[in-house]
């Protein structure tokens, strides 16, 4: 059996990456957030974080973090082929840090990047921002910061899609 | 019979199931190998040196033949990545009392290993091993006789990559006691497969397997023009132990006319690498002066070996069993 998506429709993302930054300027201005570090979660939370981290004006490096060695499905889908380097540059112990991904559904890719984070250090702080938050989780997660909140249904996907010339834009895609 | 004819290495979807020589492999899955190691050589500096991939596993190192390098840092790569590890050391174990290799298997399967890690003084011990294990089990050669030691090639090929790159531009030589050496010919298949401009063997004729031309290498007989112009240099270990008859006048001779001395390395750039697979008879095949010079990468070749490891081990033991696609956003 062969599962095939269909997209039904496609989202500007200008509008929620502008909420994402007011909501961590506000965090950041009220003092919720003190010289914060910003870590991306390959691959779509890397490209959100980049553009955050510039609009943001954070000095401080960007980190990256892969990670598919403390997924918890390794056992039911093997080690993904493309595996990139997890990169902080930076101690992590003590620090305020903003966890980037683009989109929240179950919550288990964020456990998963908090564990391998606290294999690296001990933030005094992790501050979850997202850019599309949805329903379905299955972890007791939630994002601190969201650009935008999609009701999707069950079988109702949303993804980030980077296109060179176009920038980057929302596609709900729905598998039949 | 046609069934045997597929590589034992691969799973019906090509994918690594055993590790067990280089021969036969494609340059894809070599390359992925050394991705995935790349991905890897981060977590020996993180806080906690451990990633919880293969927790759950139970990895057996079986070393027929003794070594220190290669068994401890295949015991670190598997508690790096959290697996559990037993380290069976064969000369005080039951095969001395009379138990057969597959009956010992077969218990240990019985304990639900999920990997061996063989090294063996016979070549084609790992492949016996391979052909008879348990559907779930893979198996990962740590050296055959003189046959292959396929890990220590690719963290060679790992140690060249991060230091030179692209292996097409590459002129590369191999010295020393070609004859004995398993790390020599999986080296040799590494490099030519990997595309790998021009390789070349160093040694008395003596020190030659026969018809070693038809791997793909050139052959020198003399130190300076063999390594004249060459990125890497690959010193060997000098094989005492598997040497029958006279194949060598003396080891003094021998530093003489092939030793890797400073005069020797100047005949190869001057940004060339200098490797040994170790341990290292110093004046014997390498001069401590080049061993510890600024050119020798040898201790970061113990270092990257571990990242190998864990790369080749989480690849034979991350094969989903079905075609399942999971979701974790």
């Amino acid at each position: 059996m062969t599962t095939t998506t269909r997209e039904i429709e496609q989202l500007a993302c200008s509008e929620a990456l502008d909420r994402l930054t007011d909501t961590l300027q506000q965090a950041i201005a009220q003092g919720r957030l003190e010289q914060p570090l910003m870590v991306g979660i390959h691959t779509g939370g890397l490209v959100v974080a980049r553009e955050l981290h510039r609009r943001l004006g954070l000095e401080s490096p960007l980190g990256e973090l892969d990670i598919s060695f403390y997924r918890d499905d390794f056992t039911r889908i093997g080690l993904h082929p493309q595996v990139k380097p997890s990169r902080l540059p930076f101690e992590l112990d003590d620090c305020h840090l903003i966890l980037v991904d683009d989109v929240l559904h179950t919550g288990r890719t964020i456990r998963a990047a908090m564990n391998e984070l606290f294999d690296y250090g001990r933030p005094a702080r992790i501050h979850l921002a997202v850019l599309v938050e949805r329903p379905g989780r299955q972890l007791p997660i939630e994002a601190q910061s969201v650009g935008l909140s999609l009701d999707l249904a069950k079988g109702q996907y949303v993804k980030l899609v980077i296109d060179d010339v176009a920038g980057l834009h929302l596609s709900v895609q729905e598998r039949q | 019979m046609s069934l045997r004819r597929q590589n034992p290495q691969l799973d019906s979807e090509g994918r690594l199931r055993h590790f067990l020589s280089i021969e036969g492999l494609g340059r894809t899955i070599l390359t992925e190998i050394l991705d995935t190691a790349e991905s890897f050589a981060g977590v020996g500096s993180q806080q906690v040196k451990k990633v919880p991939l293969l927790r759950g596993k139970t990895i057996v190192n079986l070393f027929f033949e003794a070594s220190t390098r290669t068994r401890t840092t295949f015991e670190l790569a598997a508690k790096r990545l959290s697996a559990d590890v037993l380290n069976i050391n064969i000369a005080s174990s039951a095969a001395v009392k009379g138990e057969s290799l597959l009956d010992m298997l077969h218990n240990l399967e019985a304990m639900q290993s999920d990997l061996f890690v063989v090294r063996h003084s016979e070549s084609g011990a790992a492949h016996f091993i391979a052909r008879h294990v348990a559907p779930h089990v893979s198996v990962i050669n740590a050296g055959d006789g003189r046959h292959a030691h396929p890990t220590q090639a690719m963290l060679d090929m790992f140690t060249i990559r991060r230091h030179k790159g692209d292996f097409g531009q590459l002129r590369v030589a191999i010295v020393g006691d070609i004859m004995h050496s398993r790390v020599a010919r999986s080296q040799i298949h590494a490099l030519t497969t990997l595309g790998t401009a021009e390789v070349r063997v160093v040694a008395p004729a003596t020190l030659l397997p026969t018809a070693v031309e038809q791997l793909g290498v050139h052959v020198f007989h003399d130190l300076a023009e063999g390594l004249r112009d060459c990125d890497v240099v690959i010193g060997l270990r000098l094989q005492r132990e598997r040497m029958e008859g006279a194949l060598l006048p003396s080891e003094e001779e021998f530093f003489e006319r092939y030793g890797l001395t400073e005069r020797a390395l100047a005949h190869a750039r001057p940004d060339a690498i200098v490797m040994h697979p170790g341990p290292i008879n110093r004046g014997v095949e390498i001069d401590s002066a080049v061993a510890d010079g600024p050119q020798a990468v040898i201790l970061e070749q113990v270092t990257l070996g571990i990242a190998v490891r864990m790369a080749v081990m989480s690849m034979v033991l991350g094969r989903p069993p079905g075609a399942e696609q999971g979701e974790t956003t």
